[in-house]
């Protein structure tokens, strides 16, 4: 009966008394079970009051949004131009490179293909280590183990599998493989937690979930997307319980791994969301979307705090990462190029040609020296800065 | 007929956001204030108007959004690429030439957006344009292209070869100059719709995605009632203002400004530009004296200083000198229960609570009685996250109280102090002399070799052997 007037209310009150009004009602509401829909609580008024509370939460979001980034940038220095230097390029793959993910050991990497094919290289000496075909096409996704042991990967089988890294040349990977996760369809991204023990993916299915690599147990599920998952990455934080997720619904969720809730939701991009990044600190991330712009959210201030991107730049951004101080927010794009950005200026400081055809995938190695860009021209190329070694002198940086 | 590609699903729907882009790019080239000064141009004995060179697209570039001759290049290659501009010498190749080669702009008739996907239909009609024009003007693959349509669409075939004659006699009077316009137009667009297999395709598609407009998920009222109750969970949250959490970027940037190889270098080089793998010996987990960066670091924050594998350890050092090294010991335990495999947690429950919170446990942690009691009621029926109350009041009680202390300890200013700071290496005076790029062993190796427990191996030669050929 409680349910039932409640429902009418939502009817006969104003849109505002609906929020601060009822809130406090529904705040104590016990989590809903699947409900039938009642006959006044159509599809088109959930959705209409679903939006309503959208507005009201950007409008909410601006009040305490007092300064931009750039400006309380001002007082530190500006960058100049970056000059990078490819140091290495792997080629190996016969074609185009989707993914790619550094091992713990800060030289290995291992790297995935359209034609199934998945290659783990020491890349400071360029040689390929280890190599799996995988049963399908287009593996999306690939990630090195904590460990070092094992490499997980998957795409178009709407699986992701788990390759303990046998040392034996004439052993073939794929006898040891593991099926460890199973989704509805296409995997496009995966990462190892903590440990070799669980992994997190993300799907076309619209969903993400986390799995016990040993039994292959579904650990936890994230519902929330409206569409395809494209990417996700996991926090450096504390209680090390969060991670963040972009899709083709163009929002950005930050999930609770616990309780498989969606603590933050952010939709500010106009189109897909193809990669996302915490900063270093935790506090914020980025994400590359192919409305040709990065940009920068902050989980504290909970909103978009700055946006990367020029008139120039037409094609989305496939891939980006943080140098290890966050200063600089390196963008792989989809017209081939990379662009490195100024984080707190907004400013670009360098723009990387080199690569014949979409650049899928970028990342830091673990220690800062070095980027990694895989590319749809089949190479994978290590890139830094091009000084020649040499520690820059500390500078005077104006006291905040 | 214009299909409207954006509500439709499918890898297009990404694309086509950038080609209105570009189409907006293109739209402004032509603008008759702002936009390119275009002339007429000869092609062989005939004058083609309207039409540009290859430097005015860069300069033009250049001017509009301040960019580098290099970005420019890249930026106008890409609109002959995607078809937006062709090339009137030299259609095949799709190339932005930065000298006075002719080009002009595709008619929207023939963008990439009005008419995708290519039907079978307008490509069968023109290939036998083409062949009824010219006998063996189709190439290879054109041809191979037009036997697979001709027994494709047979039925339709009559239909194809009536609109080609018609197309064909309709452009007979026109201009020459008109004629030949139309032909490198339509050729445009086919060699990027119909490209010869083995040549670039700059249409080519990833896999299928879907927006919400498609969606595979179910957007039903649960999903709108879990959107609500996010809304609504989310207007009620602390917000921080923006100033005081944009003034931590500044700080956390300029306190890693020198950790940050990219930003100021490492030393002594960097491996990747000297092939001198030092920086990363001289920073392993069991190296005897850790540079002088790395300890600093360990002050930055509690998170740092966990992280790393010798902070850990000297930090366990102190806590024994203290007599509170139960606490570090059970915050790893806590770890290792929530990271570990499913099938341990039971015993790793029973492991942590008969060591740590049992009473009269070895190692008994001092938690507040609540979180005690909560953990203890929970033990009855654990799962992996059984302990997290509990590890995190211990975690922050190391944080707030033993962390601080150590770094003001006599344990870590000798850390400090004995720490090494690596000298810069010096150029070499050979610089075109490569050093030798030394394989390192594998961490698959290092594992086995522990699990092997001496046992001798069969496995591949991973030492420390220079190489640089590919062992696959």
């Amino acid at each position: 009966v409680l349910q039932n007037i409640l429902s009418l209310l939502f009817f006969l009150l104003p849109a505002s008394a609906l929020t601060t009004g009822i809130y406090m009602i529904f705040s104590t509401k016990p989590e809903m079970a699947t409900q039938e829909i009642q006959p006044n609580e159509t599809l088109t008024n959930l959705k209409a009051e679903s939006d309503t509370l959208k507005t009201k939460l950007e409008d909410e979001r601006a009040k305490l949004h007092d300064v931009e980034l750039h400006q309380v940038a001002e007082k530190v220095d500006g960058l100049g131009q970056f000059i990078m230097k490819t140091r290495r390029t792997l080629k190996g793959h016969g074609n185009k490179v989707l993914c790619m993910d550094w091992c713990k050991d800060k030289r290995r990497i291992v790297s995935s293909s359209q034609d199934g094919k998945v290659i783990v290289w020491d890349a400071f000496t360029t040689n390929k280590e280890h190599a799996v075909t995988m049963p399908c096409t287009w593996v999306m996704a690939c990630a090195y183990a904590p460990s070092g042991c094992a490499v997980a990967c998957g795409g178009l089988d709407n699986k992701c599998s788990v390759y303990p890294l046998s040392l034996d040349k004439n052993e073939n990977l794929a006898a040891k493989k593991k099926s460890v996760a199973m989704h509805t369809n296409y995997l496009s991204a995966c990462s190892f937690t903590n440990s070799d023990m669980q992994i997190l993916t993300s799907s076309g299915d619209g969903t993400c979930a986390l799995w016990d690599v040993e039994s292959g147990q579904l650990l936890q599920s994230f519902h929330g997307h409206a569409a395809d998952v494209l990417c996700l990455d996991l926090a450096p934080s504390e209680t090390g319980n969060t991670f963040v997720s972009g899709g083709c619904d163009k929002k950005a969720n930050v999930w609770d791994m616990r309780s498989g809730q969606c603590i933050q939701s952010f939709e500010t991009h106009e189109s897909d969301i193809n990669s996302v990044r915490y900063y270093p600190s935790g506090d914020a991330f980025a994400s590359g979307s192919d409305d040709a712009t990065c940009r920068l959210y902050d989980l504290r201030a909970d909103r978009e705090v700055a946006i990367y991107s020029k008139e120039s730049i037409i094609f989305g951004a496939s891939s980006v990462d943080f140098s290890l101080s966050g200063r600089l927010l390196f963008g792989g794009y989809n017209d081939y190029t990379i662009n490195v950005w100024d984080v707190l200026k907004g400013t670009r400081v360098s723009i990387l040609f080199g690569h014949e055809n979409r650049v899928s995938t970028l990342r830091l190695s673990p220690d800062g020296t070095a980027f990694c860009s895989g590319s749809w021209d089949h190479t994978l190329r290590v890139r830094d800065r091009g000084y020649h070694l040499g520690y820059i002198p500390k500078r005077t940086t104006l006291s905040g | 007929m214009t299909i409207n590609t954006l509500t439709k699903g499918g890898a297009q729907r990404e694309q086509m956001y950038c080609l209105r882009k570009m189409e907006r790019v293109i739209v402004a080239m032509q603008d008759p204030d702002m936009g390119m000064k275009m002339r007429n141009q000869r092609l062989l004995i005939t004058v083609i108007p309207h039409a540009m060179t290859g430097n005015d697209v860069i300069e033009w570039l250049i001017q509009k959004y301040n960019i580098t001759e290099e970005e420019a290049r890249h930026l106008g290659g890409l609109l002959v690429q995607y078809g937006y501009i062709y090339p009137l010498r030299e259609p095949r190749s799709l190339l932005l030439r930065s000298d006075d080669s002719p080009y002009r702009f595709q008619t929207p008739y023939f963008w990439t957006s009005s008419r995708w996907p290519a039907t079978e239909l307008d490509y069968a009609i023109y290939l036998a344009k083409k062949n009824i024009r010219k006998q063996g003007e189709l190439v290879d693959y054109e041809k191979e292209n037009y036997s697979i349509l001709h027994k494709r669409i047979n039925h339709t075939w009559d239909f194809v070869v009536m609109q080609a004659r018609e197309q064909l006699r309709a452009s007979k009077q026109r201009r020459k100059a008109d004629r030949i316009v139309l032909e490198c137009q339509e050729q445009a667009y086919w060699l990027i719709n119909k490209p010869c297999p083995g040549a670039f395709d700059v249409l080519d598609l990833g896999p299928e995605r879907c927006n919400v407009l498609s969606s595979r998920v179910a957007l039903n009222a649960d999903h709108y009632r879990r959107e609500i109750e996010h809304s609504r969970r989310a207007l009620g949250r602390n917000r921080v203002k923006s100033s005081i959490c944009l003034e931590s970027f500044m700080k956390y940037s300029e306190q890693y400004l020198h950790h940050d190889p990219i930003m100021s270098g490492c030393l002594p080089s960097n491996p990747w530009i000297s092939d001198d793998t030092s920086h990363w010996t001289i920073n392993t987990d069991m190296v005897g004296i850790p540079t002088r960066l790395r300890v600093e670091r360990w002050s930055f924050s509690f998170m740092e200083l966990l992280n790393d594998s010798m902070g850990r350890r000297e930090f366990m050092i102190y806590l024994e000198k203290e007599f509170s090294a139960e606490n570090l010991c059970f915050w790893v335990a806590c770890e290792d229960l929530r990271h570990g495999e499913s099938s341990k947690i039971i015993l790793k429950v029973e492991e942590v609570y008969k060591n740590f919170l049992a009473p009269g446990a070895a190692r008994w942690v001092n938690i507040d009685s609540k979180t005690m009691e909560r953990t203890l009621e929970g033990i009855k029926r654990p799962h992996r996250f059984i302990m997290d109350d509990a590890q995190m009041h211990i975690y922050f009680l190391m944080k707030k109280d033993s962390y601080p202390r150590y770094l003001k300890s006599e344990l870590y200013k000798n850390m400090l102090a004995k720490a090494i700071v690596p000298q810069e290496t010096k150029k070499s005076v050979f610089p075109f002399m490569r050093r030798q790029r030394h394989s390192s062993p594998s961490p698959a190796m290092v594992t086995q070799a522990t699990e092997d427990d001496g046992k001798a191996k069969g496995a591949g030669p991973t030492g420390t052997s220079s190489t640089t050929n590919s062992q696959i």
